[in-house]
Parts: C-alpha cells; sequence; structure tokens
C-alpha cells in the first residue's frame, strides 16, 4: 500500500455556529491504524469537531484531508462516496426508533452490499454478538437502557466494516466490565480489520487503555493545547491544565491565573 | 482493503476421519458479498479426539465475514463436542471471536396469534370502552386543574398559555378565512341556481345566513382547528413522549395535564368561538359577494334579509358547539399524544389519529347537537 503515513489531516480548522466559535486554528494529524483520542472538558467542541469530520457541518475556515484529499471542496457525491467507509457511533446513539436493534445494524447493509437477506442476518448476529448484545436483535431502541443503545449504536457503526470508526463517547454510561470489553473490542477492530479509530471521550482509563495518540481541546483557548498519547499527556505534559485533567486533579489557582 | 486483484474466499476440510485441517482461501470481505458459510454438521466426519486446526497460508483480506464463518464453525464444533485449536488464526480474529458468545440465540418459537372475528371485536370494543373512560378522566383532570389555576394554585404558566392562544388563534385567521369564505360563496352559488327558477333570489340570504351561522361555520372552523392545531398538540406531545420530557416533568411534580394539556384545551376553547364568529361573519359574506353578481338582489337588501333571518339565539348555539368541539379536539388530542409511543414512526401515528378522531368526533358532537337542538327548538 503506497498510501501517505496520515489518514485525515486537519488543517487550520476554524468551527463556528455563527458568531459562536467553538475551535479555531486546529491542526492534527490522524495516522493510518491509530487510535486516536480527541480530549478535552465538556462544551469544549469535541462533538462538533466529530460532525465536521464526518460531513454534517460545514467548517469556517481551515481543510479536512482525507488519504490527501480536501474532503470539504468535493461535490455531495464525492463526499458521500468518502462517507461510505466511515462507521459513526453518535453521542447519544442516535439508533433509528421505528426500527428493531437488529434492522438498525441490518439497514446499511441491505443499502450499500449485494449480501443477500440470510447472509446479512449472520452478520448482524455477528456484530451484535460483538457488543454482547445477541439477545436484543428484535428490541425496539425504545426498550433499551442507555448503555445498550450505546452498544447497539457501535454495532451499527460496525455494519460496514469501515475503514475509519468515529465514536462519540463510546464507554459513557456502561460498568466497568463492559467497558473493558469495548476497549477490547476496540482495539481488536483496530488489530484484526485494520481500522483507524477516533475516539471522542473522557473516561480516563479506557483512554489510556485504548489511544495511541491524540489531541486536547481547550474550551478557553478554543484550539488544541496538547499533542499526544493520552498517557504521554499525563506524564510529560509541559501544560499543567492537561497533567491536571488527565490525573483527575485540580488545577491549581496559580496556574489558572496562568492558563487564562 | 484495496479493490485490485481479489481472489474469492474459498475453504476446504482435509483430513477427514482423524485431524481435520480447515484452510481457508483468498479475501474474506463481507462487504464486497463474500460470505460462505459453514454447514452445521461439518466437522462430524473429524476425529473426536484432536482438535481442529487452521491453515490460513492463503488467506488475503478479511473483515467481519471471516469473522461469521469463524463463529459458525467454533459453534459446529461446539454442537459436535469437538475442540478447536485457534492457535493458527490472526490474533486479532480470535479474540474477535472469542467476544461472540458461544451459543447462537435459540430462535424463538413465532407465536402464532388467531385473530378470531369475535376476539378482534371484543377487543376492540374494550379498547374503546378503555380509552373512553381515559379521555374522561383527563378532561376531569383539566377541568380540576384549571379551576386550581382561577383559586391561584395550578402550574400552568402564563407564558405558555399565551403562546397556545396566539398559535391557535390569530396564526389561523387565514386559513379559517378562506374555508368559511369558500363555503358561504359555494351555498350561495348552490341555491342560487334553485332559487332563481322561483324568482327567489333574495332568499339566497337567509339560506347562506342560516346554514353558515348554524352549522357549517362552526363545523368547518373545528375541522380547520383539528388538522391543524390538534394534529400539532398531538405530535408535540409524542415528541416529548419519546425524550422522557413528560417523565422529567412528572418527576419534578408537574403534572402533565396542568402544564401541557391545560393551556392547550384553554386556548382552543378561547379561540374557537371567535373563529366562528368571524368566521360567520366572512361566510355570510362569501355569500354575498355570489349573490350580488350572480343576482337580481341588492347590497342593502341583502343585508336586510340576513339580519331578519339570524336570531341571537343561532349564535347561541354556534358558540355553544364551538366550545364543545374545542374542548373534545383538544382533549382528544392531547391524549393521543400522551398516549403515543416513543418512537419516531409513533409521532406520525398520533398526529394521522389526532386528526382523524378530531374531524370524526366534531361531525358526531355536531349531529348530537342537531336532534338536542331540534328537540329544544331553538
Ligand atoms: N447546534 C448548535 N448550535 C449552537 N451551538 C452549539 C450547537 N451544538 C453545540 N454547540 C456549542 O458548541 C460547543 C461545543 O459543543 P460540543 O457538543 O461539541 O461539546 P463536547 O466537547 O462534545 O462536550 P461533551 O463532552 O459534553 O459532549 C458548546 O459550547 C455548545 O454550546
Ligand atoms: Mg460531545
Amino acid at each position: 500500500m503506497s498510501k501517505t503515513e496520515s489518514l485525515l489531516s486537519v488543517r487550520g480548522l476554524t468551527l463556528a455556529f455563527g458568531d459562536h466559535v467553538v475551535q479555531q486554528d486546529l491542526s492534527f494529524d490522524v495516522r493510518r491504524g491509530s487510535i486516536f483520542a480527541v480530549m478535552g472538558p465538556s462544551g469544549c467542541g469535541k462533538s462538533t469537531i466529530m460532525r465536521s469530520m464526518i460531513g454534517l457541518l460545514r467548517p469556517t475556515l481551515g481543510t479536512i484531508l482525507f488519504d490527501g484529499a480536501d474532503y470539504w471542496t468535493g461535490t455531495d457525491a464525492v463526499r458521500a462516496e468518502m462517507g461510505r467507509r466511515f462507521g459513526v457511533l453518535f453521542q447519544g446513539g442516535a439508533l433509528w426508533s421505528a426500527l428493531t436493534v437488529g434492522e438498525n445494524v441490518a439497514l446499511p447493509m441491505q443499502m450499500f452490499t449485494t449480501l443477500d437477506a440470510v447472509s446479512i442476518q449472520r452478520l448482524v448476529a455477528v456484530k451484535l454478538g460483538l457488543v454482547g448484545l445477541s439477545a436484543a436483535v428484535d428490541t425496539m431502541p425504545s426498550a433499551l437502557s442507555g448503555g445498550m443503545r450505546k452498544r447497539a449504536g457501535l454495532a451499527r457503526a460496525l455494519a460496514l466494516d469501515p475503514d475509519i470508526l468515529f465514536l462519540d463517547e463510546p464507554s459513557a454510561g456502561l460498568d466497568p466490565v463492559t467497558s473493558r470489553r469495548m476497549d477490547d473490542l476496540i482495539l481488536n477492530l483496530r488489530d484484526g480489520l485494520g481500522a483507524t479509530i477516533i475516539v471522542v471521550s473522557h473516561e480516563l482509563a479506557s483512554l489510556f487503555a485504548v489511544a495511541d495518540d491524540g489531541v486536547f481541546l481547550d474550551a478557553v483557548r478554543k484550539t488544541a493545547i496538547a499533542h499526544g498519547s493520552p498517557a504521554t499527556l499525563r506524564d510529560g505534559c509541559a501544560d499543567p491544565q492537561v497533567r491536571a485533567f488527565m490525573r483527575r486533579e485540580q488545577v491549581e489557582p496559580a496556574h489558572k491565573e496562568a492558563v487564562g | 482493503m484495496t479493490a485490485h486483484d481479489e481472489a474469492p474466499a474459498r475453504w476446504a476440510m482435509s483430513g477427514a476421519g482423524g485431524p481435520c485441517i480447515l484452510r481457508l482461501e483468498g479475501d474474506w470481505l463481507a462487504r464486497r458479498g463474500a460470505l460462505p458459510g459453514f454447514p452445521k454438521d461439518g466437522l462430524v466426519g473429524c476425529g473426536a479426539d484432536v482438535s481442529l486446526q487452521f491453515d490460513i497460508a492463503g488467506l488475503g483480506h478479511w473483515d467481519s465475514g471471516l469473522i461469521a464463518f469463524l463463529w459458525d464453525v467454533k459453534r459446529a464444533a461446539i454442537s459436535a463436542g469437538r475442540t478447536v485449536d485457534a492457535a493458527g488464526l490472526p490474533l486479532a480474529a480470535t479474540k474477535l471471536l472469542g467476544l461472540l458468545p458461544d451459543q447462537a440465540m435459540a430462535q424463538e418459537a413465532v407465536v402464532v396469534h388467531h385473530i378470531g372475528p369475535l376476539n378482534w371485536l371484543g377487543g376492540q370494543t374494550l379498547a374503546t370502552l378503555h380509552e373512553m373512560g381515559m379521555i374522561s378522566r383527563l378532561s376531569g383532570s383539566t377541568a380540576r386543574a384549571g379551576w386550581q389555576f382561577t383559586r391561584g394554585r395550578g402550574l400552568m404558566r402564563g407564558t405558555d398559555l399565551w403562546a397556545n392562544i396566539l398559535d391557535a388563534g390569530p396564526q389561523a385567521l387565514i386559513i379559517v378565512s378562506i374555508v368559511n369564505f369558500l363555503i358561504g360563496a359555494i351555498l350561495a352559488f348552490v341555491g342560487a341556481v334553485e332559487l332563481r327558477k322561483f324568482s327567489a333570489d333574495i332568499y339566497v340570504a337567509n339560506l347562506v345566513g342560516l346554514a353558515v351561522v348554524r352549522e357549517m361555520a362552526a363545523v368547518m372552523t373545528a375541522i380547520v382547528m383539528a388538522g391543524r392545531t390538534g394534529g400539532a398538540y398531538a405530535a408535540r406531545i409524542a415528541t416529548m413522549q419519546g425524550n422522557e420530557e413528560i417523565d422529567a416533568l412528572s418527576v419534578i411534580g408537574i403534572s402533565s395535564t396542568g402544564y401541557i394539556v391545560l393551556p392547550a384545551v384553554l386556548a382552543m376553547m378561547l379561540m374557537m368561538p371567535l373563529l366562528y364568529l368571524y368566521g360567520s361573519l366572512i361566510g355570510v359574506f362569501g355569500g354575498f359577494v355570489v349573490a350580488i353578481s350572480m343576482l337580481n338582489v341588492t347590497a342593502p337588501g341583502y343585508w336586510n334579509e340576513t339580519v331578519n333571518a339570524l336570531a341571537f339565539s343561532q349564535f347561541g348555539l354556534g358558540v355553544t358547539k364551538s366550545v364543545a368541539f374545542a374542548f373534545l379536539i383538544g382533549v382528544s388530542s392531547c391524549r393521543i399524544g400522551l398516549r403515543a409511543g416513543r418512537s419516531s414512526a409513533d409521532v406520525g401515528v398520533a398526529a394521522t389519529r389526532a386528526v382523524v378522531a378530531g374531524i370524526v368526533g366534531v361531525i358526531a358532537l355536531d349531529a348530537v347537537f342537531a336532534v338536542v337542538a331540534e328537540t329544544f327548538g331553538i
């Protein structure tokens, strides 16, 4: 494979809702086959960045490159074509409420593959089995618990065996054992299927367990303030705020002033 | 991952009777449509005391298609009492396989419901009675919430009532005008064709006035409001139901009756009579326009005849009816919204049902009013 090392590059990205700037002048690279963490305090714009990478929010400034191709200057058709390689888990699950869990997972396959009904059923069983929801095939999303909805959303994100997985808070709302299982699943998906995974998360334990690269966003300065894997940020980051976040500590007042 | 020169997915068993080896070849990509299955009894011929081995020398790219196949193999091995030596498989595939449960879900026997016509009728009757009971209870609690509000102990906010009033009143004016104008015009048109034969042109005014004020203005306005506002109430409340907003309200002790149903119903009951009076005026005007342009009638003559034909009691009847229609539409559409399911499709179902229930209910109630008015000689 003679492709560039970074699968996704973000250059000088500014995101805003009207006049309200969420993040500005962001740049980072996501290596092929890595698990990349987008970290930062609540409300700093992690989900918003994810939305702009999956084509739901046009950036105000800057470019997003997939395999060297500019994502946002392409036509809608080109973007849809690229989007078929994405698997997305939304923060709230975003299951289609009128379909059962099994149908949720099956729908992308019915739309975009030539598989017959029996094969689709087998693959649905595999994907639900991977997230531990085999029993819920015929359940309606409204009858699932919050954590189960997350897992069903992940199974749906895996439906088309995506090259790039975007996971918004995959382990929020899960018990420690299930959360651990999610981490294993994420690691094995990367190792086995060669997927590149971008994960938005606060859960420190799972960040340390899975992510091998990442970016830390700040809500006050509205830009990236640190780059690197969660473990290096915890141990060696120059910014006290980042170190404190990664160690679940309070920032000391003196530092806070330096930050503000 | 690359599209060029893909080899088809193939598998082969060798070593029947002794140690079996399962050879996997080619690219196992489910998204390209390659998904061979493994027969349930595929391992029966293998020796029971030796594990199944894998040979993946020819294996190319793979995704969940391979996992699905290996899961079949694993379950076939379990059911045949054989063991599998996964050492030959890619490590990540083994780990993914480890996450899958050993037993596939036993397919639940499909329960066949026998729905005889009698069962169906009984079920429908019970459901209808239950629904009527629920609507009566909701009406009762809405009335009680209204009473509490007048005593200053209610939980309705003025702003909610005001927003509902704006929506049910001024914003409905245009459509109410159009419908009533056309109804008046149509009545005059039909009447004109017949009455002209008897040179009774001027009685078009009586016909239009009575029909509009007694029946059409109230009924048409109510039907418009059932479609426009009743449907919106049901959809809004059903959406809140889906988002657990109603649950959030009831947890902190805000009853959905006082907070949502009462302002909606009250706004409709306040606005509907006004819309009815306005609609009557427009309807009479519609008849007037047609009569003046088609018939041998003067403008003052038409107005005189209209005023003579109408008694105050006709308006009283119309106002009473429109208040009753408003209550019926408001309570039934809120009730339909409150009992809606939690999916997006349920919102659509609730809106449709509210509109249908509103229109049918209004016409049925109007029939009752016609009989009652006849008995009392209004
Ligand atoms: N549709 C929207 N319109 C206007 N502002 C928005 C919209 N969506 C998000 N925002 C704002 O953008 C900012 C970032 O929101 P975002 O959802 O990306 O945060 P987040 O980092 O994902 O937070 P969390 O960790 O709590 O999920 C917030 O200030 C939010 O108010
Ligand atoms: Mg978020």
